[in-house]
């Protein structure tokens, strides 16, 4: 039995406009950075908050992001959850594929941030909104 | 919002543009317009692009970047992008975006001379 990860720290961000977008990176580089995490590492799970945070404030008109760092026995981690109250992902299976888009965007969004994470968790209701939570753990 | 923009240097025949700051999405549309309106403008047949400051490049970065090339080939201009991080380049690539067809250089002083090469093909 596996069990939740403990949240050592915490902090939220509002998901808004395109600057608030860079606010979160920001955020999410500056913890990532005291974490120790390497270069790539920082680089790739900046990029997926990046991403991510966009999706949230273009497709989910506006949003919340939580970053935490987390802990699982000897492990610590970065943990970047982001919710709006948008639309929701009709067609989560499709959305996951490489070249799906809803109109717009390249179609990288969703299964790129996948690649650049360790863990990679989203949930989506029709009308309600959508949460993609991401976790990189220190290695 | 107050209209920032970037500074776009001009060279002889070649625009100069250096990234340093974070762009939000706003900031990197207005760099794509004002680098089109320039390369127009100026007759230039070259633009090198500078992103040895940026930590991360993402799709909608990737993408105004892929664009802006895109546009200068269309006005006759050839674009070199320099400087790009390892980390950032392997980022790019695992995120699914590989930039075809742009030129790319690891530092100025090689960009400058890939443009140079190309405005000397020319005559």
């Amino acid at each position: 039995m596996t069990f939740p990860p403990i949240v050592a720290k915490q902090e939220s961000f509002q998901l808004r406009s395109s600057v608030d977008v860079v606010v979160a990176r920001r955020g999410v580089r500056d913890w990532a950075r005291d974490l120790g995490l390497s270069v790539l590492d920082l680089t790739k799970v900046v990029t997926a908050a990046s991403e991510l945070a966009r999706n949230a404030v273009v497709h989910g008109g506006g949003g919340i992001m939580h970053l935490q760092v987390v802990r699982a026995g000897a492990r610590e981690g970065l943990r970047v959850i982001f919710k709006d109250q948008g639309p929701g992902i009709p067609e989560i299976e499709r959305a996951m594929q490489d070249g799906y888009t809803s109109g717009g965007g390249m179609g990288i969004g969703l299964p790129g941030a996948k690649r650049l994470v360790n863990e990679f968790d989203v949930s989506s209701t029709p009308s309600e909104g959508t949460c993609v939570t991401i976790v990189r753990w220190k290695v | 919002m107050t209209t920032e923009r970037i500074p776009i240097l001009r060279m002889g025949k070649c625009l100069l543009v250096t990234i340093q700051v974070d762009m939000h999405d706003q900031l990197a549309m207005t760099l794509q317009d004002d680098l089109a309106s320039a390369i127009a403008a100026q007759e230039s047949n070259g633009l090198l692009i500078d992103i040895s400051a940026l930590e991360m490049v993402d799709s909608f970065i990737g993408r105004m970047i892929a664009n802006t090339a895109a546009m200068c080939r269309v006005l006759d201009a050839e674009t070199v992008v320099v400087g790009m991080r390892p980390a950032v380049a392997i980022t790019l690539v695992e995120l699914g975006l590989t930039l075809p067809g742009i030129h790319t250089s690891l530092n100025v002083e090689r960009g400058m001379a890939v443009l140079e090469r190309a405005a000397a093909a020319r005559v």
